[in-house]
């Protein structure tokens, strides 16, 4: 059948799972992956060691609604800005940008004021990183 | 500017937005399927399939930069299966592409509950790479290992990945894969047993019918990259094979029957169903078919009416 507004309130949303950077651990990032897709979303998710370039690039071509930046490097404050310069370049500043990791506060509210709408530390339980998306991909 | 001519001259933003449409039947979809139209039907698709973790992925990826090599405009599209449950999906099959930037159009389709290892935008989004000047499109099925003979009807050439390991062997030559191979890859050829895999997968190919192309069996390591340049080269060969023979050439008629119907489908059922919403028969029906008073069947026939007969 055509498309119907039903059709369109089901629409999943799609996000990004990245790991801009150098560090290996992808655990953190395997575990949101998967739990956002429980909760019926379509996760494209990019793998270890991605450049802000190659990032940016993934969104575009996948138009997702949401990237998540999984950052346990130290180098969230050079990787997050280019990431949002980059989309914003790319005329993508409705994509809205997550960033998980070890952030310390006053980088992380520097990190809000560049237009990060959410940053979770470790101890963050999945249903609130599910629910946020949820809200931001909906009210974007 | 509409989406469809952005898509005419290259903006990869707007072919982005446009697969996103086409893949939820948005009511835009038509309007940019009849702006492309002309444009359409020029690439070699070739379907990639083959059982989970065989390699696909990393296959396309090596596939993809060979043919950017020569100059081709490359387009890739890798499907994975939805949960049942959810109907979320996990996309995983960019972790195995080499940052190829811009200069490969790649994008992941969840399958949505459509079965036969593909995803139902499959043809549309074939068509919308085309009209982005992609010449050569990759197309990665769901690895489910069998049941996947979609791919048949939307590629011009079927790769059958398997590995070595003769347990795997027998159970994947007994879900047919034999039948919908046009050239077939033994992938991780590093591991023992590779040899035996290939001879084994020529024996049973050479009892099958006699066709005017014998599908050959090469071996690959798709990590490594030894044997692309062979894959690469067969591709061709068979596209060059099937120009030749009417017989194999019919992808498009294939392709251009299907879409009839499909839509030819969607159109009466959708006239029908308005048809006994407006008379109030619609939900009497649904409910009949609900408490189990009709099978649907009947129910479907007592609808159609008219054009049933
Ligand atoms: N030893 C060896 N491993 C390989 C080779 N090619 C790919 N692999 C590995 O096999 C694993 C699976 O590769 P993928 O390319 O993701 O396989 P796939 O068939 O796309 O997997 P699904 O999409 O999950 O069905 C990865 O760890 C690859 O690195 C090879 O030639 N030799
Ligand atoms: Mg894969």
């Amino acid at each position: 059948m055509t498309g119907s507004s039903e059709e369109k309130a089901t629409r999943p949303i799609r996000v990004l799972v990245g790991k801009p950077g150098l560090d290996g651990h992808d655990r953190g990032a395997k575990v949101v992956a998967r739990a956002l897709r429980d909760a019926g979303m379509e996760v494209i998710y990019t793998g270890l060691h991605q450049t802000p370039e190659e990032i940016v690039e993934a969104a575009l071509q996948e138009d997702v609604d949401v990237v998540g930046l999984s950052i346990l490097s130290g180098a969230h404050n050079t990787l997050v800005p280019r990431v949002i310069e980059l989309l914003r370049t790319q005329g993508m500043d409705d994509v809205q940008v997550m960033v998980g990791g070890i952030i310390p506060e006053e980088d992380a509210q520097a990190l809000r004021q560049l237009g990060v709408v959410a940053v979770f530390g470790p101890g963050t339980e999945t249903e609130e990183i599910v629910r946020f998306t949820r809200s931001c991909a909906r009210g974007a | 500017m509409s989406l469809g001519s952005d898509i005419l001259r290259g903006d990869r933003r707007a072919l982005a937005r446009a697969l996103t449409i086409v893949e939820n039947q948005l009511p835009e979809a038509e309007e940019i399927v009849r702006e492309i139209a002309g444009h359409t039907g020029r690439a070699i698709v070739v379907g990639i399939t083959g059982a989970p973790g065989v390699g696909k992925s990393t296959l396309v990826d090596r596939l993809a930069g060979h043919f950017l090599a020569l100059g081709r405009q490359v387009g890739i599209l890798a499907v994975d299966p939805s949960s049942p449950f959810s109907g979320g999906a996990l996309l995983g099959d960019r972790v195995r592409m080499e940052g190829r930037g811009s200069g490969v159009f790649m994008r992941s389709l969840a399958a949505r509950g459509h079965l036969g290892g593909l995803a139902r935008a499959t043809p549309r989004a074939i068509q919308l790479l085309e009209a982005a000047g992609k010449d050569l499109i990759l197309l990665e099925t769901v690895g489910a290992g069998q049941s996947e003979v979609d791919v048949m009807g939307y590629a011009d050439t079927t790769l059958v990945v398997v590995v070595p390991g003769l347990g795997d062997d027998v159970q994947a030559f007994k879900a047919g894969i034999l039948e919908i191979g046009d050239v077939f890859v033994v992938n991780k050829a590093d591991r023992p047993g590779a040899d035996q895999t290939a001879r084994e997968l020529r024996q049973m190919l050479s009892l099958g019918p006699h066709k005017p192309w014998q599908p050959p069996v090469l071996s690959a390591q798709a990590q490594s990259g030894a044997g692309i340049a062979e894959i690469g080269q067969a591709i061709l060969d068979h596209k060059a094979s099937s120009e030749r023979d009417p017989e194999v050439g019919t992808r498009h008629v294939r392709e251009a029957e299907r879409f009839l119907r499909q839509a030819l489908a969607d159109r009466l059922v959708e006239a029908a169903v308005r048809r006994a919403k407006a008379a109030g028969r619609w939900l009497p029906l649904v409910e009949d078919v609900a408490r189990r008073r009709k099978d649907p069947v009947w129910a479907a026939k007592e609808l159609a009416g008219g054009e049933e007969r």
